[in-house]
């Protein structure tokens, strides 16, 4: 094919809205977009680390603003963001990785459910392990 | 952003997405729930420092941290350009979004390793 075809040149015009006519289209927008509840708890945790080093003091303010209203409902957002991106990416690790035993293909359910139950064990060995040790 | 680069965000995006999907709800249903609610004591200054302040905690939360932000980095980026049609400004898009995320990285290396 002539190399100045250009993908380009097949581009359709489309609405910035696109994505909101199928139910598809906006699952797959909303997963996209729980990478914003990612990184937003990521600054938690960075602020975490930033207030325990400024002493006691720090972290009292810290247990203030994660106290905060504001802050819950921001968490609460957050929080059902990273579920929904933690099941869509482990539902997804089965198409990823193919995993064979023997000749036949491991059946996705085996690889998902292992995943499913690793997820479950180190949140509750985590959750536990900080409950314990702080 | 130059083709051979891609599979070098994308390993970073992949990281991110296992880390934050095993580590990160179970962190924010402790700091963002249990604490505020009052469902477990409020740990003590003493025990969260010391627990801080061990290498391999630093290490592994650094880990889930920084690899988060290129995970958001690189979904955050093509949401951009699909979901706005913005590829006329891939480039741009693509220098910002890795550019923050490797800003925060630093910004959290530095708060974790030095402060």
């Amino acid at each position: 094919m002539d190399k100045s075809v250009n993908k380009q040149y097949y581009r359709k015009d489309m609405s910035i809205f696109w994505w909101t006519r199928k139910w598809t289209h906006i699952r797959f927008i909303l997963r996209e977009l729980t990478s914003l509840s990612v990184a937003f708890f990521a600054l938690e945790i960075v602020l975490l680390f930033f207030s325990v080093s400024r002493g006691p003091e720090g972290y009292q303010t810290f247990v203030a603003v994660i106290s905060n209203p504001i802050l819950i409902i921001l968490n609460f957002i957050a929080f059902v963001g990273l579920i929904f991106h933690s099941v869509t990416w482990f539902d997804l690790a089965p198409k990823a990785m193919v995993i064979k035993v023997g000749k036949r293909p491991l059946p996705a359910i085996v690889i998902a459910g292992s995943n499913y139950m690793g997820w479950i064990v180190v949140s509750v060995l985590i959750f536990w392990f900080l409950t314990e040790n702080t | 952003m130059k083709r051979r680069a891609e599979p070098f965000w994308w390993s970073l995006f992949g990281a991110g997405g296992v880390m934050s999907a095993m580590f990160l709800p179970v962190l924010l249903l402790f700091f963002g729930f249990a604490v505020p609610f009052g469902w477990i004591d409020v740990p003590a200054y003493e025990g969260l420092r010391t627990l801080l302040d061990m290498f391999l905690v630093k290490l592994l939360l650094f880990a889930i941290v920084a690899l988060s932000f290129f995970h958001w980095a690189h979904r955050f980026r093509f949401t951009l350009y699909e979901g706005l049609q913005l590829h006329r400004f891939s480039r741009t898009i693509a220098f910002l979004c890795y550019g923050i995320a490797i800003l925060l990285s630093v910004f959290a290396c530095y708060v974790m390793f030095v402060l």
